[in-house]
């Protein structure tokens, strides 16, 4: 299990594919999931120039671990990653990145789906955006679909 | 030990306050805690609260040491 939380911009794709490289569990995992959350440029019909991801530190580290140890209880992972953007973001940047890798398809998409279902329930984040009218606290999550 | 109070986000905007440390005196409860650190001000509807960064209700005991949290509903990473 990786948890990360990275306070600078960082590039999901390749985060993805070095920790796979060291994983060094070829012929083992049969499936990898991966979700990538990017910031839009639009919520709730304005513009959005960009927002301030405020956390809980500690919290919000011991939260992540919490959900990942959830998942691997309910299914037979072999690995998962969580890396979550905090502070100054910009539209088009990365906020998330949740992977999974396992034996089979079936338990890497389910669990991969809880990872972040539960990640955007729970975990102690923030968002403050930055509109033309000003900044903005975000009151509730956005909707799945 | 005295007790340290967190607050988060919008919270802390509204109550002025980052972080504090406060004596336990006749606190009993997380909700005590909230009252001593904000005058006696009621806690706003959905009010989250942690101790020891644990998700608690204000109704949770509260002993010497610990720290107290309080935001609003959280927003996790865009879909």
């Amino acid at each position: 299990m990786k948890i990360m939380l990275a306070e600078q911009p960082f590039e999901p794709w390749q985060l993805v594919a070095e920790h796979q490289r060291l994983l060094d569990a070829g012929g083992q995992y049969g499936a990898a999931t991966v979700f990538v959350g990017s910031m839009r440029d639009f919520n709730l019909g304005d513009q959005v120039q960009s927002m301030f991801l405020e956390h809980y530190p500690g919290m919000t580290e011991r939260h992540l671990e919490k959900i990942a140890q959830q998942a691997e209880q309910q299914w037979p992972l072999l690995e998962v990653l969580i890396c979550h953007r905090v502070g100054q973001i910009n539209p088009a940047d990365a906020i998330v990145v949740t992977a999974v890798w396992s034996a089979h398809r079936g338990e890497a998409f389910e669990a991969c789906r809880y990872l972040i279902e539960e990640l955007k329930h729970r975990a102690p984040f923030w968002k403050k955006e930055q509109t033309a009218d000003g900044p903005r606290w975000v009151a509730e999550n956005t909707p799945a679909e | 030990m005295p007790i340290t109070v967190k607050f988060f986000a919008a919270m802390k905007e509204q109550t002025g306050k980052d972080e504090e440390r406060l004596p336990i005196g006749s606190m009993a409860t997380v909700a005590d805690v909230w009252k001593a650190a904000t005058g006696q001000q009621e806690m706003p509807e959905h009010t989250l609260c942690a101790r020891n960064m644990e998700y608690v209700q204000p109704d949770e005991a509260v002993t010497d040491g610990d720290e107290i949290a309080f935001f609003p509903l959280v927003t996790g990473g865009a879909l």
